[in-house]
């Protein structure tokens, strides 16, 4: 579903990513761990196509396609969708207005046509359930105003209402008490699917301990160093990042 | 010869037209042209119109229309869908074909200031000219001399006007001419009403409106002004508003401002009571190198007297946008409270703006403040809803609007909220904010 070969990129004339190579199939859930600094956010930022990055080298598909050449919505209309670690507050935007505008922008790209009124709050009722959130946060602008844990979880509803076929979770577990990390576990486990991918970008074991990766990647300095199932996470837990990079060193 | 002389030259050439009118209309007319022969033009040297040069008005030559005539299925394009009471001018010139009047109650009158003169000319002549006189401004009493047409309102005391009291004024291509509609709206006590004025024309039209509107609020009466300025990106379009408000009445000014090549709207309210409330809600936009300036002015003239003031500027290109907007309160008149916002958004390096927010007051327990801040969009916004897989268009449109919402929200009349959405955003996949999602939304907590 998803390869990226080699990949190199530079923030203003620093080389963050120094030829990451990484292979995601449709049904795997992938976790990307490393330590501050590392380049795991710069990752999925480069795949999203956030501005101001520099691919020097190396190459990203999704599904065959170079996704260097497509544009950030073409990308999300393709199925690539990035939940972010700090989810901007846009005010004056509705919340259900953001998710009805999104949804059928990529049906239309997509060519499936806008889902009726009726059906698609339908669909919205069910994710909030998943979600825990109320209805009004429908009503409210995206994020403002919300707390930590309610973006987090809003970043979530947005993958459930968008079912993209690879979902990027960035630093999703960042600042969240022990009970929202469990809804926005659920919820992300209730994406899993045959036809889904998910990676997971985190600095912690401790969400994977809720949501447990099928592949675990370390990435050190630039480069996966090692990569191995969801022991590998437990090891890290244990003995730090250290004796990786010493071990590899 | 002068630009002045021009105007008065077919000021002369019209004066045949003139010949039966009563006395007093005479003796307007002649004191509008001289004072307009004795100022001119203003120029930029004068501080009321430092920021907005007027050139390409004075310059002109504006011929005056002699007929109304406007296909139906154009005008009918043009016209707001809103169930309304309705009066259409073509250049300025009245439309009875255009018009409708069906079903007004006898409690409202409702008639084009050529009919009010006819019929009853001295009910007109004690209101006309008494809050916008010919010493307002150059244009106030170049349109006192050339005032020939415009929309009398009166609403009897008590009265609730179910619908909206629309005035249409719609502006041909071809060879520029020029207007100097009247407008007089005399709201009785505890009266309820919604007027619209609406500007709008074919698009490749360059003619000059220059419309007074003077608007009297008797006690405890509550009118809703909206004004859509959507003329064509040609014309030149002047407005001086001014409404007095007199004890327990409130006003609220919807003052949506999108074409014009050249636009200066002056909006003034007189709060004469205690109680009085005015609300100046506006939203201007420009593109292109279109010229958008809005002077207000709030006078609490009375203790207990309350303003509420926001204008939001949307400017891209090389558009130029002015603001000034005064708060004056009367020596003694305590415990009012007056607010102000202006906050602008420019869409391109090469727009423009000139804000100015302007307080003097003169008594020592009041409640004010004003502010005003321009800036652009949040290019990491546009990058969030972008990576949802909306396009970039679409994205600056949403949050343009977004950026308007303060004001938008409060247009209640739908059809004149989507043609400003439409104006200022494109065409959306979806009813910005989806209005009619709310309830639904809502009924979901059942």
């Amino acid at each position: 579903m998803l390869q990226v070969n080699d990949l190199h990129v530079s923030v203003e004339g620093n080389e963050i990513l120094k030829g990451l190579t990484l292979t995601i199939k449709a049904g795997e859930v992938h976790a990307i761990m490393g330590p501050n600094g590392a380049g795991k956010s710069t990752l999925s930022a480069v795949i999203a196509g956030k501005d101001g990055y520099e691919v020097t080298q190396g190459t990203i598909t999704f599904e065959g396609k170079d996704v260097l050449e497509m544009e950030i919505e073409e990308r999300a209309q393709a199925g690539l969708l990035l939940g972010f670690q700090y989810p901007v507050e846009i005010p004056g935007v509705k919340n259900i207005y953001l998710l009805k505008s999104a949804l059928n922008a990529q049906r239309v790209a997509r060519g499936e046509g806008e889902m009726p009124a009726p059906e698609f709050m339908k669909l919205v009722k069910e994710k909030l359930g998943y979600m825990k959130m109320d209805a009004s946060f429908l009503q409210r602008a995206v994020n403002e105003g919300f707390s930590g844990g309610e973006k987090k979880r809003n970043e979530i509803l947005q993958m459930l209402v968008l079912q993209p076929k690879l979902a990027m979770l960035d630093e999703i577990d960042s600042g969240l008490d022990i009970d929202a990390m469990k809804i926005v576990a659920d919820g992300v486990n209730s994406l899993r699917a045959e036809d889904r991918a998910i990676l997971l970008v985190t600095h912690y074991q401790r969400l994977l301990d809720y949501i447990v990766p099928d592949k675990v990647h370390v990435l050190v300095d630039g480069r996966i160093v090692k990569t191995g199932d969801a022991e590998l996470a437990k090891q890290l837990e244990a003995n730090g990042y250290e004796g990786i990079e010493e071990s590899v060193a | 010869m002068s630009d002045t002389q021009t105007f008065l030259d077919t000021l002369k050439a019209r004066s045949p037209h003139y010949k039966a009118e009563p006395t007093w209309i005479a003796a307007r007319r002649q004191a509008g042209a001289a004072r307009f022969e004795a100022l001119g033009f203003p120029t930029r040297r004068d501080e009321e119109w430092k920021y907005t040069d007027v050139r390409s008005i004075a310059q002109g030559n504006f011929a005056l229309a002699d007929n109304a005539e406007f296909s139906q299925a154009s005008a009918a394009a043009l016209t707001l869908p809103i169930d309304a009471y309705r009066l259409t001018f073509v250049d300025g010139v009245f439309s009875s074909a255009l018009s409708d009047l069906d079903s007004l109650p006898s409690s409202v009158q409702v008639l084009p200031l050529s009919k009010a003169l006819v019929e009853n000319h001295e009910a007109v002549g004690g209101p006309l000219g008494r809050l916008t006189g010919v010493d307002f401004s150059p244009f106030a009493a170049l349109n006192t001399a050339f005032m020939e047409e415009g929309a009398v309102v009166r609403i009897a005391p008590g009265t609730v006007v179910e619908k909206p009291i629309l005035l249409q004024f719609l502006s041909r291509a071809g060879q520029p001419v020029m207007c100097h509609p009247r407008i007089l709206v005399e709201a009785g006590g505890r009266s309820e009403a919604t007027l619209i004025e609406h500007y709008t024309g074919e698009s490749e039209a360059t003619n000059f409106t220059n419309v007074v509107g003077e608007l009297m609020l008797d006690r405890g009466a509550i009118l809703a002004h909206y004004k859509l300025q959507e003329a064509p990106l040609g014309d030149m379009h002047v407005a001086s508003i001014h409404v007095e408000q007199s004890r327990d009445t409130r006003y609220t000014s919807y003052n949506l401002s999108l074409g014009g090549a050249l636009v200066r709207n002056d909006l003034i309210s007189d709060l004469n009571g205690q109680g009085a409330e005015t609300n100046f809600l506006g939203l201007f936009f420009g593109q292109g190198r279109q010229h958008v300036d809005n002077h207000t002015k709030v006078n609490h003239n009375a203790p207990l007297t309350f303003s509420n003031e926001n204008y939001k500027g949307i400017l891209d290109d090389r558009a130029h946008g002015v603001f000034n907007g005064k708060v004056y309160v009367k020596r003694d008149s305590q415990k009012i409270e007056g607010f102000q916002s202006n906050q602008n958004l420019l869409l391109s390096d090469r727009a423009h703006i000139d804000a100015k927010p302007e307080l003097e007051i003169y008594a020592d327990d009041v409640k004010c403040s004003h502010g005003t801040t321009t800036g652009q969009l949040d290019e990491e916004a546009i990058y969030a809803l972008r990576t949802r897989g909306i396009d970039e268009a679409t994205a600056r449109g949403l949050l343009t609007l977004a950026f308007a919402g303060e004001v938008l929200d409060k247009v209640s009349l739908d059809a004149i909220a989507e043609r400003v959405e439409l104006a200022v955003a494109g065409k959306l996949p979806e009813r910005f904010n989806l209005a009619g999602l709310v309830e639904a939304a809502a009924a979901l907590n059942d």
